[in-house]
């Protein structure tokens, strides 16, 4: 019962903040509304018994990704409202195709017959000994394949920073 | 289940409590350590040896005027000291503090949190600790404090990188991610320090960087930027942003003595025959003393080297730490796999 106050407290929280990052104002308080919204869902995580995901999400996210963001929000000075108001077709476009997934999205959860909900503290594959073993061990090559791809993603950022050099 | 509950948050205040006094009275002993490098007293005036220093210090602060520019985001200028403030009290959660007490059978851990993952943790707390100095340095509306912000953000972000990477090679040595997992395999005098003096020496200089601590401390740097990041700030929101500093410092100490020199293990200690409890307070006592050594030794460097320049501050983590680091995770596990054949 403490858990479940704990989801819909989670749950407010990353549904609230989610919306906020549309609403605010100013791209600084998007930027921190994202944050808060992916704490909440960290805090999913470790609900989920998944700590090591929690955590990297965390990290990652948290950490490095929304810390980059709010470093360019911040270095361009985006205080005021400068977006420029976008053409009536763009708004149209961007709500069909928005509404299309949101469509396609609510037809996936009504046909998902849902189970009765098993305890997450019984299944252990959030935890790191248990995904570690499975990464390195089922799913070595696509694992050691997506670390590739990072490489090449950050060799690429380098290379397009160093334009003028070369 | 309610007793474990209520020794859950009894610990977890003392801990607090804890971490205030000794940020409190570092602020003393850094000025006393400065006037003894400088052939000087330091402060003595109020109460014996200075002793009272600290709590009229706080006083004043509290009691300075309120300020807040015109120009700042209201909300986010006093978000910023906050969340400061609560980031650097986080970390104490995942430290083993000592052995388990034992009392009527029933056995008490003295470690608020013991996650499986608790170095994660400990680098999750360490990676968002910036936001409170650049929420802060934005809301201010000030290009110094901006300024500030900009490059303590930078600098800890530069410095994540190689104190990762050096934590991996004892994640890689331990086999586990638990704070207590990686002291219990270091008893006796089995420290990390001596498998690692390289990894130790990279995780040093990345948590002077981290915890803006001179020669790294260029997000506040006097000379260039007024005051850095804080400022616009006055009174208490300028003191928790000051008080947060001693408080990543003692905690610092803490990962850094858990990690690397043993934790709360001694050699010989386990033999002198002591009860559970007097054990647990002397393991607790030995684990403070390491402390107690790293904070001296953050004040022994900063009144002692010149600050960096901030280039050199980015050549070094970029070009000298990051590399390093690397080579020593190659040979750690090089070594590893030998060993195991």
């Amino acid at each position: 019962m403490f858990t479940q106050y704990i989801f819909h407290f989670l749950s407010i929280m990353a549904l609230f903040s989610a919306v906020m990052v549309l609403a605010s104002k100013k791209p600084i308080h998007s930027v921190l509304f994202l944050t808060l919204a992916f704490f909440a869902i960290a805090g999913h995580y470790v609900l989920l018994n998944a700590q090591f995901l929690a955590v990297v999400h965390v990290i990652v996210y948290a950490g490095a990704i929304m810390v980059l963001f709010l470093f360019t929000v911040m270095l361009l000075n985006l205080n005021k409202d400068e977006r420029s108001p976008k053409p009536m077709w763009v708004n149209f476009i961007a709500f069909v195709a928005g509404g299309m997934l949101m469509l396609t999205l609510i037809g996936i959860f009504r046909g998902y017959d849902i189970k009765a909900a098993h305890d997450p503290m019984i299944s252990q594959i959030g935890l790191v000994k248990n995904l570690g073993k499975i990464l390195y061990h089922d799913y070595l090559i696509p694992f050691e394949l997506s670390s590739v791809l990072f490489l090449t993603a950050m060799v690429g950022a380098v290379l397009l920073g160093k334009k003028e050099q070369i | 289940m309610i007793v474990q509950i209520i020794y859950k948050a009894l610990l977890s205040s003392i801990i607090l409590l804890l971490s205030l006094v000794v940020a409190m009275y570092s602020t003393l002993v850094e000025r006393k350590v400065a006037g003894w490098f400088q052939d000087r007293h330091g402060p003595n005036r109020a109460g014996p040896w200075g002793l009272l220093q600290p709590l009229a210090d706080g006083a004043k602060l509290f009691f300075k005027e309120e300020f807040m520019p015109n120009s700042a985001d209201k909300f986010l200028y006093i978000l910023g000291p906050s969340l400061t403030m609560f980031i650097a009290l986080l970390t104490s959660a995942a430290i083993p503090w000592g052995p388990d007490l034992v009392v009527n059978g029933t056995v008490y851990p003295l470690q608020v949190a013991d996650v499986n993952i608790g170095v994660l943790y400990i680098f999750a707390i360490l990676s968002i600790g910036v936001y409170g100095i650049m929420i802060g340095g934005w809301a201010s509306n000030n290009k110094y404090a901006l300024l500030g912000a900009v490059r303590a953000s930078s600098q800890m972000i530069s410095y994540e990188l190689a104190m990762s990477l050096s934590i991996i090679t004892i994640v890689m040595m331990t086999g586990s991610l638990s704070m207590r997992e990686i002291v219990a395999q270091q008893q006796g005098f089995n420290w990390n320090i001596i498998y690692q003096p390289l990894g130790f020496l990279i995780f040093l200089i990345c948590a002077f960087a981290e915890t803006n601590r001179a020669p790294f401390d260029l997000p506040e740097c006097e000379t260039e930027l007024v005051g850095g990041y804080h400022t616009e700030y006055s009174s208490m929101k300028l003191g928790f942003y000051l008080f947060s500093e001693y408080i990543n410092m003692f905690i610092s100490g803490a990962v850094m003595a858990t990690l690397f020199l043993g934790g709360y293990h001694f050699p010989g200690i386990d033999k002198l025959g002591l009860s559970p409890n007097v054990f647990a307070f002397v393991s607790f006592m030995v684990l403070f003393t390491k402390i107690t050594f790293f904070g001296f030794l953050f004040m022994w460097i900063r009144w002692t080297l010149p600050r960096f320049r901030y280039d050199q501050l980015m050549k070094l983590g970029w070009k000298s730490l990051i590399p390093l680091a690397i080579l020593n995770v190659v040979i750690t596990g090089v070594v590893i796999l030998l060993n195991q054949k």
